[in-house]
Order: C-alpha cells, then sequence, then structure tokens
C-alpha cells in the first residue's frame, strides 16, 4: 500500500509546494503520537482545559418515547466549545508549537471548528485567520463574533459556492503561500495525507470513552454506534475503536437536505463518485465533467462535498451502513431531544439523532444504541427559529 | 526530438497560458492563432475546473467564465482536435487530477494524441501519487511536465526531473498562478542553480508571478524559458470586444517577445 493511503482512498493530491510541510507534519506527529511528554500535556489539556471525559448519558425519556432499544447519548456537547472539533485542535496547536510555527489557519463551515480552533490559538498565543465561505458568515453569526472575540479574523470568502467547500480552497491556497510559518489546522478527516489518519486518531478519545464507560454501565459493547458525517471527523472519531468489534453495527449518517432526488444534499458516500478534492482520493459530488457538485444542506457543518477517505474505504468493505436522513427529519429529532430530554443539540447531530426513529422501535430493550452527540445547538437556534417562522406560514 | 523540448532549442522560449473555453472555444481557437502569429513558442490551455487550488484570483475567474459558457474537457479536446493541422506551436493542457481522473486516465492520453497535443501539466499529482497517468502520457508519446519549487528537496528533484518530458516547470516562488506581490523572486539564481544540477538537459521552464516586461528583463538570465498566464489573461479581459481582446493579447505578447530578446 501507498503511504497515506486507505487501500484505494486517500493520498496526498496536492501542489508540489506542501510537500516538505506534509513530510515534516506526518514526521512530527509521528514522533509526538509516542512521546509520553507530548501524551502527558494533551491528556491534562484534554481533561482540564476541554472537561473530559464527556459523560456517556442513558437517554431514559427518549429511550421510552421510541419504546424499543436503549439509547445512550455520547455527550461531546459538553466539551469546551460546545462540540467534538475541540479534540483535534487542541492536538494540532502542539504540533504547531513544536515545529515553531507563527501563525495557524483553518477553514470552517458551521463555524465550530473555527472557534476552536480560535480558542487554542488564543490559548497558544499564535496568530489566527479562519476562511470562512460568506454564506456561512451569514448563516453561523454567532460563531463568527466568537472567532473575533478570541482574537482570529475571519476571513470571508467569495469564490465559488461561498461555503466550506471554498474556504477549504482558500485556506488550501494561503498555505501554499506562507507555507513556512504557518500550519494549517484541518477540521475534519479529508486532506491529504497525514490529515485524516492524524484528525482521526485525535478524534479517536471519543471511542476510546464510549467503549470503556459502555462496559462499566452495561457490562457489555453496544449493539448499534450512530453518528452524522460530514467529512466525517466526530464519526471516525467513535467508529475507529469499534471497528475491529464486528458485533457493533456502525452507522454513519449523510444529510440528504431536500432528499436525493431533488439534488439538493450532502450526501457525498449515498450519491457520489470516486474522485479527488482537497488532496485526497474519496467519495465526491461531481458532474459528468467532474465539476465538484455545490452539496446543500440545513446544516452548514455538514454540507460539504467530499468526504474522509476512510470513510470510502469503510463503505468499501462494507463495514459502516451509510444511511442519510432529510433536512426536516434532522429538524423534527432537534426538537424532540430538547423536548424530551433538556438538550438542545447541534442541527449537524441532530441527522444522527433522527436515525433512531428508523431503528430504536425495531429493537428490543435488550439491545443498545449510542448516539455521538456530537455538538450543542446553541449556534442554530436563529437558524431554528426562522424554520418555525416558515412552518407558520404554511 | 520532443516537439516541446525542440522549442528551447537556440532561444528561451515563451509559454503563455490561456483558459480553454473563456469564455467560449471560438475565443479559445482564435487566441490560439493570434498568439501563435505573434510568436509564442509553447501554448497552454486550461482545463477549466470548479475548485482550481494551485491558481489565484485570475485564474480561478477565468476558469469559471469557461465553465458557465458551457466548456467540459471532452469539448475542449474536440476542439484541440478539430484544429490541429492549423496550429503550428505545441498545445499542452493544464489541468486538475479530479478532470483527468473522472474522464479515465488511459481515454485521457490517447485522446490528447489524436488531438495532437503534445504535453500536459497536472499540479495536483506529485510525482509519487498512486496513478495510472505517466504509464498511458508514455504510451501515448504526451509529455509529462512536471513542477519543481523552491522548497523541494534533493531527493524529490531527482524523482521529479527522472518523470519530467519536454520541460521542467520551476514555480518561482511558494504561492498561488498570478501572485505578483512578492516582488523580484529571493534567491532565483541559486534555485535554478540546484534544480539544474539534477535536470540536466532537460530544459527549465520558470513561472508564477511573472507579470510583464519589466519582471521578464529581470528573471530572463536564468531560466531557459518563461511562462506566463494571469497577466495575459488581465490582458485580455482589459478589452471590450472580441477584436480588442486579440489585440491585447497580441500587444502584450509583443511585449514581452521584445523584452526577452533586448535581454539575450
Amino acid at each position: 500500500m501507498s503511504r497515506g493511503y486507505f487501500e484505494d482512498f486517500g493520498g496526498r493530491f496536492v501542489p508540489e509546494t506542501l510537500m516538505p510541510a506534509l513530510d515534516e507534519l506526518e514526521e512530527v506527529y509521528l514522533e509526538m503520537k509516542e512521546d509520553p511528554d507530548f501524551i502527558n500535556e494533551l491528556k491534562s489539556l484534554l481533561a482540564d482545559y476541554s472537561g473530559r471525559p464527556t459523560s456517556l448519558y442513558y437517554a431514559e425519556q427518549l429511550t421510552r418515547h421510541y419504546g424499543g432499544a436503549k439509547i445512550y447519548l455520547k455527550r461531546e456537547d459538553l466539551n469546551h466549545t460546545g462540540a467534538h472539533k475541540i479534540n483535534n485542535t487542541l492536538g494540532q496547536i502542539l504540533l504547531a508549537k513544536k515545529m515553531g510555527k507563527k501563525r495557524i489557519i483553518a477553514e470552517t463551515g458551521a463555524g465550530q471548528h473555527g472557534v476552536a480552533t480560535a480558542t487554542v490559538a488564543a490559548r497558544f498565543n499564535l496568530d489566527c485567520e479562519i476562511y470562512m465561505g460568506a454564506e456561512d458568515i451569514e448563516r453561523q453569526a454567532l460563531n463568527v463574533y466568537k472567532m473575533e472575540m478570541l482574537g482570529a479574523e475571519v476571513i470571508p470568502v467569495t469564490s465559488g459556492t461561498q461555503t466550506l467547500k471554498d474556504a477549504t480552497n482558500e485556506a488550501i491556497r494561503d498555505w501554499v503561500t506562507n507555507v513556512e510559518d504557518t500550519h494549517y489546522i484541518i477540521g475534519s478527516v479529508v486532506g491529504p495525507h497525514p490529515y485524516p489518519e492524524m484528525v482521526r486518531d485525535f478524534q479517536r478519545i471519543i471511542g476510546d470513552e464510549t467503549k470503556k464507560q459502555i462496559k462499566e454501565k452495561e457490562g457489555r459493547l453496544p449493539d448499534y454506534i450512530l453518528a452524522c458525517v460530514g467529512g466525517g471527523s466526530n464519526a471516525m472519531g467513535i467508529f475507529y475503536p469499534f471497528v475491529e468489534d464486528q458485533e457493533v453495527n456502525l452507522i454513519g449518517i449523510e444529510a440528504s437536505g431536500k432528499g436525493i432526488e431533488s439534488g439538493e444534499h450532502a450526501a457525498t458516500l449515498s450519491a457520489g463518485r470516486v474522485g479527488v478534492l482537497h488532496g485526497s482520493k474519496s467519495y465526491l459530488l461531481q458532474d459528468d465533467d467532474g465539476q465538484v457538485i455545490p452539496a446543500y444542506s440545513i446544516s452548514a457543518g455538514l454540507d460539504y462535498p467530499g468526504v474522509g477517505p476512510e470513510h470510502s474505504y469503510l463503505k468499501s468493505i462494507k463495514r459502516v451502513d451509510y444511511q442519510s436522513a432529510t433536512d426536516l427529519e434532522a429538524v423534527a429529532a432537534f426538537k424532540l431531544l430538547s423536548e424530551k430530554e433538556g438538550i438542545i443539540p447541534a442541527l449537524e447531530s441532530s441527522h444522527a439523532l433522527s436515525y433512531l426513529e428508523k431503528l430504536a422501535p425495531k429493537l428490543g430493550e435488550d439491545q443498545i444504541i449510542v448516539v455521538n452527540l456530537s455538538g450543542r445547538g446553541d449556534k442554530d437556534i436563529n437558524n431554528f427559529k426562522k424554520i418555525r417562522e416558515a412552518e407558520k406560514d404554511e | 526530438m520532443n516537439k516541446i523540448s525542440a522549442q528551447f532549442k537556440d532561444k528561451k522560449p515563451l509559454v503563455t497560458y490561456i483558459s480553454g473555453g473563456d469564455p467560449s472555444l471560438e475565443l479559445t481557437e482564435k487566441l490560439i492563432y493570434r498568439l501563435q502569429d505573434e510568436g509564442v513558442d509553447i501554448i497552454e490551455l486550461g482545463i477549466p475546473f470548479s475548485d482550481p487550488l494551485a491558481d489565484g484570483p485570475v485564474i480561478q475567474e477565468a476558469s469559471q467564465r469557461a465553465l458557465k459558457g458551457g466548456t467540459t474537457l471532452k469539448k475542449l479536446i474536440a476542439k484541440v482536435n478539430q484544429i490541429q493541422d492549423k496550429v503550428e506551436v505545441p498545445l499542452v493542457l493544464m489541468g486538475y487530477y479530479n478532470s483527468v481522473l473522472n474522464y479515465g486516465e488511459e481515454k485521457f492520453a490517447r485522446e490528447l494524441a489524436e488531438a495532437g497535443i503534445s504535453g500536459v501539466i497536472i499540479p495536483d499529482l506529485p510525482v509519487d501519487e498512486k496513478a495510472e497517468l505517466s504509464k498511458y502520457l508514455a504510451e501515448y508519446g504526451v509529455s509529462q511536465i512536471m513542477l519543481v519549487t523552491p522548497n523541494t528537496s534533493e531527493k524529490r528533484l531527482e524523482e521529479i526531473t527522472a518523470k519530467s518530458s519536454g520541460f521542467l516547470y520551476c514555480v518561482a516562488h511558494l504561492g498561488t498562478t498570478g501572485d505578483d506581490q512578492q516582488g523580484v523572486y529571493p534567491k532565483l539564481e541559486s534555485y535554478l542553480d540546484r534544480v539544474r544540477k539534477t535536470a540536466g538537459e532537460l530544459p527549465l521552464g520558470l513561472g508564477f508571478g511573472i507579470d510583464g516586461p519589466e519582471k521578464v528583463k529581470q528573471i530572463i538570465d536564468y531560466p531557459d524559458g518563461i511562462i506566463i498566464g494571469s497577466a495575459l489573461i488581465k490582458a485580455i479581459q482589459a478589452g471590450n470586444t472580441e477584436a480588442e481582446m486579440l489585440a491585447n493579447a497580441g500587444d502584450f505578447v509583443s511585449s514581452i517577445k521584445k523584452a526577452i530578446n533586448e535581454e539575450i
């Protein structure tokens, strides 16, 4: 197998300028991964700064509502900055310091990764610029304020579709130009090698904790794990430690927006073809000419036309079952969790939650489902208000 | 002798880039004739792509105009095939790997050869990446022009020069196409000296950020040829009518040719 591949997926399809930086990153990462000081520093930041371990919560009301399997929620929403994204940015900022970089750049869609990056850049006193699609800046105003409050500069991206895909293009262009003093903190399990593998390793703490916690609570592994998939970092994080446990069914839920048949969706694995975007070979939403088709989802964190290469691999070996949920299904799940459990989930995570309706009632009371609640929904309240108003108008 | 490297014999060739189908393949055809009449030695045609991450704003916009006009890789190859007898200078396609992968690597190489296209440049396909393209290009006799950058290591330089044919595309600075903010390139002479030691007989083309005759005069001593894209596109775009666009292209090229010849 070539370096940086998950069988046929992955690689490093980037301009030559970035090769030395990717080599350096890979080298430093592999070294630090085994370094006790690095491991301890990261561990203590995750514990004391971010509040890990996050709890594995038995959602009794939701379980009763569906009347089937026992439902647990992995509470990544309880992390500092409100989502799983900080697991990765803490890891990468330590690497950036190690490499002596002075400046941090990142792309962001929903703004969660941007906030998590601005946060660690503030904490470690590095300059920080965040690329964000002009349309997303509009949709996620609260997160823009947060990033600015944290001292980061938010750069609006007006090229292409003005969303996450284009913000990623701009971040890569910036990195090509400033590669000598800048580290690019990619927010998901996408991009050129070593990013998909490295980000997965920083996120696998979600799955490692879940495994330990479910054994303590139930004395066994769960029957199902559900996670939403945009780029796929929260899903890779919770799935990865269970990949070898064949008795655990892993289900990734993509955003099918207004329905796959409508053409307005972000269901890359369900409806895409293999291609190359942002440095790796993976499933991709593209037209007959190989042009990337803009993705659509109500959730800004999922509307990405690509997906992490390891997900493409897990699909190809049929280890993970990839399903999808529409905007409306996600919104219904968003309301339901808020009402039943007093937890307002992110619209991204609501896609995973929505699949419970199809799955939980079919299963017996002795079965266990874990849902990765990847983030909290405060950022989506305005968006949700708009949906409510639109519903009333109809 | 390779049709592309032959252009480097006894002169420092001017290589120009335009986006294929910007804003129509009809204008591209006329520009090709105009450029060769003005003395351009090699013409690069960009394959329009939705996400051109090695390109600055000028080529991004050119690519968008081409896509808006309905240009596809298939139509671009067909156009070149149709006009090949009227084109004397070598043509090179430059584009992103997804376009090629989607088209089919074998089919791409075969149809390029049939269309009389001499070479290919794929900036996001590094030398050590898993791809079948090099094999097929070699099989059909199409040159693969590879890129090196000022920060390319010796080891990679060896691999890249061993696989590159036609010429070696030396990226002048760290950055995207059309970025002229960095002024005079630092350490250009030592960079190209270092590359030449490894590249041997393979000619060195220098590109990225060469924005006009003044810059050409400053750098022409070092490379074997120069590549200009964004600055030419800017000049063309300054025209309001097709006639003005063609005239601007001609004027720009002749100013560059003049600068090259004065300095040699």
